[in-house]
């Protein structure tokens, strides 16, 4: 455990609170929030629906602003994590511009970084290879499966290489067995690259198989209520999660999200 | 071909059921005064007599199909086109001040929709003067743009673009705001991710994301430029153009002329809005988008 201590923190948040004001009264989007996530960490969000995880995310990414509380990306505001370009963001939906082919929607963060057109197709068809879609650069979005496009985006995603992604229930729209695979993939991807991954979910085994640390949240008003950390081996095969000390994670997850609801 | 034949034949049902309707009025309205030129001449006539009668009058309360298709015929393919005469040559100078309406229409409306989508005070104070500015019927004020320009110059194709110009930028404008305005959310979260400026949220979001909603414009506005144009030549006192041809044939009762003068301007605005629809198709399929 002596090694976590030496490896330097990619997010820290400290009594972070988002208040919305909507015309009933305020709404607290994020109350109390304490986070700490280390570099090359696996971090899953979980929660019911309003328990601000995808707000969390949003705020890391500078998309909301919180009204109290402070945090840090890489050791800087948020505001300038961005401006720094130190995260990419995995939308929900693919959010693939239609008219661009996926090679160049790979290449729009490239082109709006001013890189040479050298770099950006060597860049676009390393991070199409990484999540294995070479040989579909050149077609249209649409033309592509609901499972494609998602990857695609991770790919436009990876393709300037911050060290930090943050994804927002990037496989909620897809059907089971293709999630199951997108999830081996992106094991894959995280070793490969070693990144720092913030990941979304409400799904409780793709948490628990995916992360080393699953932050347990729960609503009204959003807070952390569990941070576990997993000690699955790192390899994971997708039988796994039939697996005893998988199992018994997943319970103290539920558990985490039952008492959530209990003092509504 | 079965596809062919499967769209050729709901059109030609509905001409098939216009000539009838066309036909049966014809033979109606000339009816009176050809049955008074009977009873004055003193002439027995049958149902027949009557038919063909009202099919060959010179200024027909309502001509008949054919008469109106031999006028056009007439006045385009028997007619040198430097004719005064000469539909072409009427058709051409409505069709080049419809043209250069719609461009003058087109980039004013892109420019208007561009400064109101990127500044919110012009959004707040250019909108309602467009709105109201379409309120205004353009059969009354088309005459003072005429006279107005004409007292400063500038007269012939131009005060007559400018009535084009003055329908057709509205369409442009209100399709082009939308379709600025079309990028979802998401895709705007996206660009801001990028730490994107502005220019390049417009030239690779926006400005994209549009077109679409500028061809449907284009489309409206381009029929009526037409409209615009023949309006326009209403009151220059009836020199040249399917306007002129149409008042001209109003000064002298002669129907026949009106009619085919209507007829190849509502075929010129068929002929225009299906360029505008190709090149729409075209450009849409290019951009990889499902037109």
């Amino acid at each position: 455990m002596t090694s976590k201590t030496t490896r330097s923190k990619v997010i820290e948040a400290e009594k972070l609170g988002l208040t919305f004001d909507a015309n009933d009264g305020p709404v607290h989007a994020l109350k109390d929030v304490d986070l700490a996530i280390e570099k090359g960490d696996f971090v899953s969000f979980i929660g019911p629906s309003g328990c601000g995880k995808t707000t969390l995310l949003r705020v890391i990414a500078d998309l909301e602003h919180p009204t109290a509380g402070s945090i840090t990306v890489n050791g800087m505001t948020p505001e300038q994590a961005r401006l720094e370009r130190a995260y990419g963001y995995v939308f929900q939906a693919p959010a693939l511009l239609a008219w661009r082919t996926i090679e160049r929607n790979i290449g729009l963060p490239l082109e709006i970084m001013g890189l040479s057109a050298a770099e950006k197709a060597d860049r676009v068809a390393r991070t199409l290879e990484l999540v294995g879609l070479d040989g579909f650069g050149r077609k249209f979005p649409w033309q592509l499966s609901g499972g494609m496009q998602q990857r695609a985006s991770i790919a436009r995603a990876l393709a300037f290489d911050a060290d930090l992604l943050l994804m927002d229930e990037p496989f909620g729209a897809l059907d089971e067995i293709v999630r199951d695979h997108l999830n081996e993939q992106l094991l894959q991807l995280w070793k490969k690259t070693g990144k720092t991954i913030c990941f979304v979910t409400h799904s409780i085994p793709e948490a628990v198989y995916l992360s080393n640390k699953i932050v347990v949240m729960s609503p009204r008003p959003g807070r952390v209520t569990d941070i576990i950390e997993s000690d699955l081996p790192a390899e994971r095969p997708l039988d796994i999660r039939e697996s005893k000390r998988f199992l018994e994670i997943a319970q103290r997850v539920r558990t985490g999200l039952r008492e959530g609801h209990s003092y509504e | 071909m079965i596809s062919a034949l499967s769209r050729v034949f709901p059109i030609a049902t509905v001409v098939a059921a216009i000539m009838v309707v066309w036909y049966g009025f014809t033979v109606y309205l000339n009816s009176p005064w050809q049955i008074d030129r009977y009873e004055k001449a003193g002439i027995e006539w049958q149902m027949g007599d009557l038919v063909r009668d009202t099919m060959a009058h010179d200024r027909p309360v309502l001509p008949a199909p054919h008469q109106i298709a031999i006028e056009i015929w007439k006045t385009t393919v028997e007619k040198k086109i430097t004719s005064k005469r000469s539909l072409i040559f009427h058709g051409s100078v409505t069709l080049s001040s419809t043209l250069l309406g719609f461009a003058m229409g087109t980039i004013l409306g892109i420019g208007l929709a561009v400064s109101i989508v990127e500044n919110r005070a012009m959004d707040k104070s250019l909108m309602p003067w467009i709105i109201t500015s379409q309120t205004i019927p353009i059969l009354a004020i088309a005459p003072m743009i005429i006279v107005v320009l004409n007292a400063v110059g500038l007269s012939g194709l131009v005060p007559k673009a400018m009535i084009s110009t003055y329908l057709s930028f509205f369409p442009v404008v209100v399709g082009m705001v939308k379709g600025l305005r079309s990028p979802d959310p998401m895709h705007i979260d996206l660009m801001r991710t990028y730490n994107s400026s502005r220019l390049h949220m417009f030239w690779k979001l926006r400005l994209p994301a549009s077109v679409p909603f500028l061809f449907a414009s284009m489309k409206v506005a381009i029929a009526i430029s037409l409209v615009g144009a023949i309006v326009g030549e209403l009151p220059t006192g009836a020199v040249a153009g399917l306007g002129a041809r149409l008042l001209a044939g109003s000064y002298y009762g002669q129907t026949i002329q009106i009619w085919s003068a209507l007829i190849s301007a509502a075929c010129m605005a068929a002929i225009l809005v299906t360029v505008v629809s190709v090149i729409s198709h075209v450009t849409l399929k290019r951009m990889g988008l499902r037109a």
